[in-house]
């Protein structure tokens, strides 16, 4: 246990689980704002009750992602805080116009949302949940294209005299190529997180209805408010389906981007997920599963001919390079100023699995989203008599959750030694001042706080879906207390008094 | 030192005393849940009161540590890692409180409620015990190198001008939330919240005389400084007094105003105090300067106009947001009775 290993671990605690919940938030702002907007539009009461229901799981979400993400604001300072007087100069102006822009956006109009149900149009009322939407997805812009920099420094020059990197740029940085794909690949990655635990949650709540023969089907279609909680739900999936298919077609799409773009800029993150040991032939062969030796380097597993050329290029030829050729080169490139002891090797296996993970639950989402649609259809609607596929939707939930994780363990262990890039590497960025009894404490401490609080999350969210879309239909926030407030002026004069 | 890093080191001053103008009655509130309220339903309305406004005003919190960052990232650096735990405690604060508005609606049983109001409370306490004592701590001057690490040990956090600075934090966001709550809540619970806080100012009186006192021994703002520090300091003590009267005569807008001045008065005091310095050392010339520890030019322009762009907007929509969510909030009874039933059914349905 060192203070490099601790704050590393750390930080990777403390970012996956604040990114458990942003995509779970900005893909379900989305959600309920369609929602809202169908109801705008159709005028039909059902989409009201929806876009309520499932605000209440958005709003739990909001709350443990925004009270997770104050710690990354402040753990960059507090671990890493040689990192911050290195990049401060690039790293902080983002943050900040990332609070002024997005943060106060988002956190003004949700509080305005949730409590003027009544007080507005409909028309106005939904344009405050866009606002939020907006919101969270500029600040995905905005701390994105920090992250961008430490993979692909641009816009800058290194301060002779204090050693530290200069913007030179702003524009530059704003217009790093990595962002423009970056961005869009997490962008579609939360539409399609929050499409599946939409999807998923009302799943749950379809099973809770235990209709299990076709008896329970007769007497559910029989009872008027049985019949509307299933047509809710079944909207419900299709909406979430849709989002689901668009979704997961643009993550793909910009996740073939960036593992083009990645071959030539990283060269070791791709050669790694891949793992590629040795240069390839040309064409080069895709090892699709495989048992890896990292200690020899060596892969036994399923190989597609060719298919390596073809991800890698998008054309039928093209040697690709392995990690042993990139070794050499990185030792050419850096020896003189980082000295010859580096490791350049990342951690191989795990980033080819969690890779696979990724990608396979990727095209998994696709393949779903159009069955749900499917067995959704109006003329024959039959997801929500099907036990079993209730079963495989609600187990999806936790799906998104397993691939974004995946994908920001490829992005940022494929990244290793360096912490900028070429620039500064991990163990040059710790805090000084740190101590490994203050940062076990404080790791400790976190953990237990973030198991707490996602079992109540959990536990929230599963009682929400028990109380049913009917339950306190009220719906003024921070429920179990009503308040009338008195209409006019000379009221407010007499409560002066 | 140019005009651009004075300019930031007074925009990052406005944001803190912007964050305690602000959250500061929110801490407030959630304190006022225990030592005011008298049962679960009154501390789920004073939540209630702040309930649309309470994230919009953490972030002014946010937004003055990004852009301590983007202004002075060697001082955000030296700060935030020289006073680690006390910061790591201040978030646990934060996310307590942070869950439980949420947490709270959730809940079924009034024990349960109860949990996440108490959490509410610990928050809305210790999140502005340990900031301000920071903040007095940092005045004091630290331990700092050559590289611009702070060493604070132990009673470099905690000593009598950290502990008496923390609750005197503590005590002005208290009252200063009573005083929001008088101009929210109906007419007999807005008596109440001035008539606590009438009896509550007195104490205010003696512990500014002590806080004043161990400035001057712990401190150099009073020999450095003098002029700009005892105007504060006598400022300090007009908005005390003016807040005093106020509640005496039951004006609720001008307590609040007197209040949240006094709150930013105290960020005045400080950031006057260390000026032209961001982190004072104990041996002066150690100390890190405004000059040296600011970003490059460049990032600094772009920063302002960014500031100057979107501030007003931001300030425009803030204002809008209280200004439609305005009315006054009166427990409506006979609703309460219908849910009581709701949430006893509920309950002896699991
Ligand atoms: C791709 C998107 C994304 C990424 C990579 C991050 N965040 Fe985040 N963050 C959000 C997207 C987001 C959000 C969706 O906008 C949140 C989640 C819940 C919320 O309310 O806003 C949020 C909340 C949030 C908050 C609280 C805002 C509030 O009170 O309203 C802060 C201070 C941060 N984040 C800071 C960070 C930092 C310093 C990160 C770098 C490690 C980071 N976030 C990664
Ligand atoms: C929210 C999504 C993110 C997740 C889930 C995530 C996750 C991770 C993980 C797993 C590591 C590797 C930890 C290790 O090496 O042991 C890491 C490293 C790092 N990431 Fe991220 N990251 C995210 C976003 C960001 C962003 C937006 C930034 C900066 C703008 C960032 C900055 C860093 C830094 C500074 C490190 C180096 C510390 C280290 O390697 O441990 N990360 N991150
Ligand atoms: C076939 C589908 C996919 C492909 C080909 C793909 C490809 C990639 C690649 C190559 C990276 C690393 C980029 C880098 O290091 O610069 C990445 C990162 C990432 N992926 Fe995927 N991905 C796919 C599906 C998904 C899915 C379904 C999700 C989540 C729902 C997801 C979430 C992420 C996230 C959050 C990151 C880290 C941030 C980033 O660098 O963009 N990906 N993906």
């Amino acid at each position: 246990m060192t203070v490099l290993g601790l704050s590393r671990v750390q930080f990777a605690m403390t970012t996956i689980f604040h990114f458990f919940y942003v995509p779970m938030t900005i893909g379900l702002a989305l959600a309920v704002a369609i929602m809202e907007t169908i109801y705008v539009v159709k005028k039909d009461e059902v989409y009201k009750k929806m876009a309520k229901f499932w605000s209440k799981v958005f709003l739990l979400s909001f709350a443990v992602g925004v009270v997770t993400g104050i710690i990354q604001e402040f753990q960059f300072g507090m671990n890493w805080s040689n990192y911050s007087r290195f990049m401060g100069d690039i790293f902080g102006a983002p943050l900040a116009i990332e609070a002024l822009l997005a943060f106060f956006l988002e956190s003004t109009f949700i509080g305005v949302w949730m409590f003027t149900w009544d007080r507005f149009k409909p028309a106005v009322h939904v344009t405050f949940m866009w606002l939020t939407f907006l919101g969270s997805s500029c600040s995905a812009i905005w701390i994105l294209a920090a992250n961008s920099f430490m993979q692909h420094p641009v816009g800058f020059e290194i301060n002779q005299a204090t050693g530290h990197v200069r913007l030179t740029d702003f524009w530059a940085v704003l217009a790093n190529p990595q962002l423009w794909i970056e961005f869009p690949h997490v962008f579609f990655a939360a539409v399609c997180t929050g499409a599946f635990v939409l999807m998923g949650c009302a799943a749950w709540s379809l099973l809770r209805m235990h209709v299990k023969s076709k008896k329970d089907v007769a007497a559910v279609e029989a009872d008027s408010s049985q019949a509307a909680k299933v047509d809710l739900f079944t909207k419900s999936l299709r909406i979430g389906a849709i989002l689901g298919l668009i979704g997961s077609i643009c993550v793909i799409t910009y996740g073939d981007l960036q593992g083009k773009y990645i071959v030539h800029d990283q060269p070791m993150k791709l050669a790694a997920t891949e793992a590629i040991y040795k240069d390839t032939g040309d064409p080069a062969a895709w090892t699709f599963v495989g048992l890896i030796n990292e200690k020899d380097h060596t892969v036994k597993g399923i190989e597609v001919p060719g298919a390596m050329s073809k991800l890698a290029y998008g054309t039928n030829s093209g040697a690709v390079k392995g990690m042993e050729t990139v070794n050499k080169e990185l030792h050419e490139k850096y020896d003189a100023k980082f000295g010859k002891d580096m490791n350049y090797y990342v951690p191989v296996t795990v980033l080819f699995w969690v890779f696979r993970f990724m990608v396979g639950i990727g095209f998994g989402f696709a393949l779903v989203s159009i069955l749900v649609l499917w067995f959704t259809r109006k003329k024959k609607n039959t997801l929500w008599t099907s036990r079993w596929k209730l079963w495989v939707m609600g187990i999806l939930t936790f799906s998104p959750f397993v691939a974004t994780t995946s994908g920001w363990l490829v992005t940022e262990l494929g990244r290793y030694p360096w912490i900028v890039y070429g620039y500064q590497t991990i163990a040059d960025a710790v805090s000084p001042t740190s101590t490994v009894p203050g940062l076990l404490f404080t790791c400790i401490v976190y953990f237990l706080l973030f198991l707490v609080l996602g079992a109540v999350m959990i536990f929230y969210t599963r009682r929400t879906l028990h109380q049913g879309p009917d339950y306190d239909e009220s719906g003024d926030a921070y429920g179990s207390i009503s308040v009338k407030t008195p209409a006019s002026v000379s009221e407010r004069k007499v409560a002066l008094a | 030192m140019t005009i651009l890093q004075g300019l930031w080191f007074f925009v990052i001053g406005l944001l803190f005393a912007g964050f305690l103008l602000l959250e500061g009655f929110d801490f407030g509130v959630g304190m006022a849940t225990r030592v005011v309220a008298k049962d679960g339903d009154e501390r789920a309305l004073y939540m209630r009161a702040i309930g649309p406004h309470w994230d919009g005003n953490e972030v002014w919190l946010i937004t003055a540590g990004g852009a301590m960052f983007a202004a002075f990232p060697l001082w955000y650096a030296s700060l935030f890692s020289g006073y680690y735990i006390l910061l790591f405690l201040v978030l646990v604060a934060l996310i307590l409180r942070g869950v439980s508005f949420e947490f709270a609606g959730h809940a079924v049983t009034d024990r349960e409620r109860g949990v996440w109001q108490m959490a509410n409370f610990i928050g809305s306490l210790c999140a502005p015990l340990f900031l301000g004592m920071m903040l007095t701590s940092m005045i004091q001057g630290v331990t700092m190198d050559k590289e611009g690490n702070a060493w604070i040990g132990f009673f470099g956090v905690v000593n009598w001008l950290s502990v008496v600075g923390g609750i005197a934090v503590v005590f002005f966001c208290f009252v200063h939330g009573l005083h929001f709550l008088s101009l929210k809540l109906g007419r007999d619970d807005s008596r109440r919240m001035l008539n606590v806080t009438e009896k509550a100012y007195w104490i205010a009186y003696p512990a500014l005389v002590v806080f004043v006192i161990l400035s001057m021994v712990f401190t150099d703002f009073y020999s450095k400084r003098p002029l700009s520090t005892w105007l504060i300091t006598v400022l300090i003590l007009a908005f005390t007094i003016g807040g005093h009267v106020a509640a005496f005569k039951k004006r609720g807008g001008w307590a609040f105003t007197c209040s949240g001045l006094t709150l930013m008065s105290i960020i005045a005091f400080i950031f006057n105090g260390i000026f032209p310095r961001v982190m004072v050392a104990k041996d002066d010339s150690m100390s890190m300067l405004i000059k040296d520890a600011s970003a490059s030019p460049y990032t600094m322009k772009i920063m302002t106009v960014v500031l100057c762009c979107l501030l007003p907007i931001v300030l425009a929509y803030i204002v809008w947001s209280y200004y439609i969510q305005r009315k006054r909030l009166v427990p409506d009874d006979a609703s309460k009775q219908e849910k009581v039933e709701v949430v006893r059914k509920a309950a002896a349905v699991r």
